[in-house]
């Protein structure tokens, strides 16, 4: 995609901002920190836009020198969506946004020491970090016959750790408050001063299901920076695992959506169409995630011809019993019931937060990185973005159902029209100090990787922003107003991943 | 409704005993040594990435705990002296705890789940164990909702700083005699990530630990086995 870089002091970061949104047109994608103060004496804050317009991507670099106030002007009163990126940047550099209403720790828990900031150059890895004793408030409604529910981290089922505060009027939710990143397991730093391609088991462990995307989206960034060209059956071969990896989450996640209503015959439906799918994985690449396919320059290993009549074999048993599925839920109004005008995420409020992937255009929002920003081979196949506009739990689910039967679609085309020759190439060296990020769609939504190398091929810094990150306070916005019950439901819609959230 | 149960009765029984399900060709498991090509070189020690091989006396030692199945050792060895092998049944067990539960809980067990800092891989695992074809339950083993009803916990993930708290008083709160079991190389080793400051390490840091099932994840079946190696229910079927 074309982008463009500008570079300010911070003081000026709200006026270019505000131009670089151009009314809106261009939507925040992310906001970080890095500190170059070792390179080149100052703190930076980055800021990426990305739009329809030219170029598809404005990145706003401001300066904050080592000699002046570590502050930068806040985002947030301009545009919701900086909010937590903010707030990450305050807890991990210590840069103070001037002008955020809400500056509780999000990363680091209160059990962190105040005043020390693990991503900066200065704090080594083996530093011994006390427990810090600090509070955190969580605002609460008052009134008669209110009362709070308090859920987490450790939750009821097989699921990932987060906490949840519910302030409730009888069944009715009047407020939600989540306090995440529970599973925050600091790869950022721990990857830094690492060789590339040693990154890439980290970065293919960064989340158990969007393996391949973030694999994808790292290994784009770095064959960005050392100007590599992967072979036409590398680009097709990386396609397929895409689709692969979104196929088994679709058909899993409709599946669970039935547990959110108690139907248990859907919940075993689709757990074993997705074994099904999790199987052929693990005969494709020897792991039921895909994981060890993409690599650096290419992917790692290629498919023989029984292995592609063995995927168009089992993609049409199984998309013929996942249509058969859908046609039980589509009939079925007790179900219908539950998930209409349930959970709504209002277009406005999607558009705010900078929202991506399946709940966007659940809500009306026309984007998809794989049609908008084409990697890999995605230009050469022909598929359709599915969008609905009610915002409700309905419109997440049908717009998982529609894509799955895209992706089956694509991998139709990509074994149809694979390319013969090699599947990798070598790696030119990178040069020290270049920066480049890649997006890729994951089975959530943009998974946005940024890179910075350091010397000898190693990594400077490290920035990930999954589809996770700017879905999350979607959910705090999508279920008041609903009761209690229904909560599950509407925040497995949303498919929302910890891991990748965290890091 | 009727179309319901037409999908049901054409689906028919689709639930397998854990180890009748195949074990594909490409799949890695085990790293096994031929000892007799090994030139002590060390470029599989180098490559790893999780710092699971080690030598020791000149002898090379792989720490399945922290084996991650990259097969990047097996790549970088000249000599072929390491290669993966089908074996996915890795789980070990601890210490004498397991005979004790064996004679009080006898052929039921109940399982609480705690997520310590994982990536989901492990997590997604263990709830493929309640799909129709591993089904669980077919073994008298289930998931609970409380570790006050729990049996057994299966600890997920490297210990993260924002979790040991949890994951410590979760344990407090299960009734003894209770098992640990540390699923997947991140909770059994709490190398994965390599050192950092918002990781505390494997489970074992912060709560004991019976039994270790090595992967990354561990298939589903490899789970099945390190429950029925807890339970002693294998009959020394295997190993």
């Amino acid at each position: 995609m074309t982008s463009a870089l500008q570079v300010i002091p911070a003081a000026t970061l709200r006026a270019a901002a505000t131009v670089a949104s151009h009314n809106g047109q261009y939507r925040l994608t992310a906001m970080f920190a890095n500190d170059e103060r070792p390179v080149h004496g100052y703190f930076a804050v980055y800021a990426i836009f990305t739009g329809k317009g030219e170029p598809a991507c404005k990145t706003i670099k401001a300066i904050i020198k080592q000699d002046e106030p570590l502050e930068f002007p806040s985002l947030t009163p301009l545009m919701a969506a900086a909010a937590w990126y903010e707030r990450e940047i305050h807890d991990l550099f210590g840069l103070v946004p001037f002008g955020h209403p809400d500056l509780r720790p999000l990363v680091l828990h209160e059990n962190w020491p105040h005043g020390l900031y693990p991503l900066r150059k200065d704090f080594r890895p083996d530093m011994p970090v006390p427990e810090g004793g600090g509070q955190y408030p969580v605002p609460s409604v008052q009134g008669e016959g209110v009362f709070e529910v308090p859920v987490g981290p450790i939750h009821a089922g097989i699921i990932e750790p987060g906490h949840f505060r519910f302030s409730q009027a009888g069944e009715n939710i009047i407020n939600l408050e989540a306090k995440l990143f529970f599973t925050h397991r600091g790869i950022e730093k721990a990857v830094e001063g690492l060789p590339l391609p040693m990154a890439l088991y980290r970065t293919e462990r960064i989340c158990g299901v969007c393996s391949v995307s973030n694999t994808l989206s790292y290994a784009h960034a770095v064959e960005t920076m050392a100007g590599a060209e992967v072979p036409a059956r590398g680009q097709y071969l990386r396609v397929l695992a895409a689709e692969l990896e979104r196929l088994y989450n679709h058909v899993g996640d409709i599946g669970n959506l039935c547990a959110g209503v108690g139907f248990a015959a859907g919940v075993s439906h689709g757990s074993r169409l997705k074994e099904q799918l999790m199987r052929l994985n693990e005969r494709l690449t020897g792991n039921r995630f895909l994981r060890g396919w993409v690599t650096l320059g290419g992917v790692h290993m290629d498919i023989t011809r029984d292995m592609a009549q063995d995927i168009q074999q089992t993609l049409t048993g199984v998309t013929r019993d996942f249509a058969e599925l859908l046609g039980l839920l589509r009939n079925n109004d007790a179900f219908l019931d539950r998930i209409n005008t349930t959970g709504i995420l209002p277009y406005q409020a999607a558009v705010d937060l900078g929202v991506v992937g399946v709940a966007a255009r659940a809500s009306g929002i026309d984007s998809d990185v794989r049609r908008d920003f084409p990697y890999a081979a995605y230009r050469d196949f022909s598929f359709s973005v599915p969008v609905y506009t009610s915002g409700d739990v309905a419109a997440r689910l049908w717009v998982r159902a529609d894509e799955a039967v895209e992706s089956a679609k694509i991998v139709g085309q990509v074994l149809d029209s694979l390319p013969s020759g090699n599947f990798k190439t070598a790696l030119p060296p990178v040069k020290p100090y270049s920066t480049a990020f890649s997006l890729t769609e994951s089975p959530r939504g943009s998974n946005l990787h940024w890179l910075m190398a350091g010397e000898k091929g190693t990594i400077y810094r490290y920035f990930v922003r999954s589809a996770s990150y700017p879905n999350w306070p979607a959910l705090t916005v999508a279920a008041p107003g609903n009761i209690i019950p229904d909560f599950p439901l509407i925040n497995k819609s949303f498919e929302l991943c910890y891991a990748c959230l965290d890091r | 409704m009727l179309n319901l149960f037409r999908k049901i009765i054409k689906t028919g029984r689709v639930t397998e005993h854990y180890d009748s399900g195949p074990v594909p060709p490409r799949f890695r498991g085990e790293v096994v040594l031929e000892e007799s090509r090994c030139r002590n070189c060390q470029n599989c020690r180098e490559a790893c990435p999780t710092g699971a091989i080690a030598f020791i006396d000149g002898k090379l030692i792989i720490d399945n705990n922290a084996c991650i199945f990259c097969g990047r050792c097996i790549e970088v060895c000249e000599h072929n002296a390491l290669a993966h092998t089908a074996e996915y049944r890795l789980a070990e067990l601890q210490g004498q705890l397991a005979g004790k539960i064996k004679s009080i809980l006898h052929r039921s067990l109940n399982i609480r789940h705690i997520d310590a800092g994982s990536c989901n891989g492990c997590d997604w695992e263990m709830t493929a164990l309640n799909n129709p074809v591993y089904d669980l339950q077919q073994y008298g083993i289930d998931f609970v909702a409380s570790p006050r009803h729990a049996d057994m916990l299966m600890v997920t993930g490297v210990v993260t700083r924002n979790l040991a708290q949890a994951l410590a008083m979760t344990y407090e709160a299960t009734p003894e005699p209770k098992l640990v079991m540390a699923v997947g190389a991140c909770a059994a080793s709490g190398k994965v990530f390599g050192k950092s400051y918002a990781i505390r390490g494997a489970a074992d840091t912060i709560v004991p630990v019976d039994i270790y099932v090595p992967g990354c994840p561990p298939r589903p079946a490899a789970l099945i086995y390190g429950l029925l190696l807890a339970l002693d229910r294998l009959g020394g079927k295997h190993k």
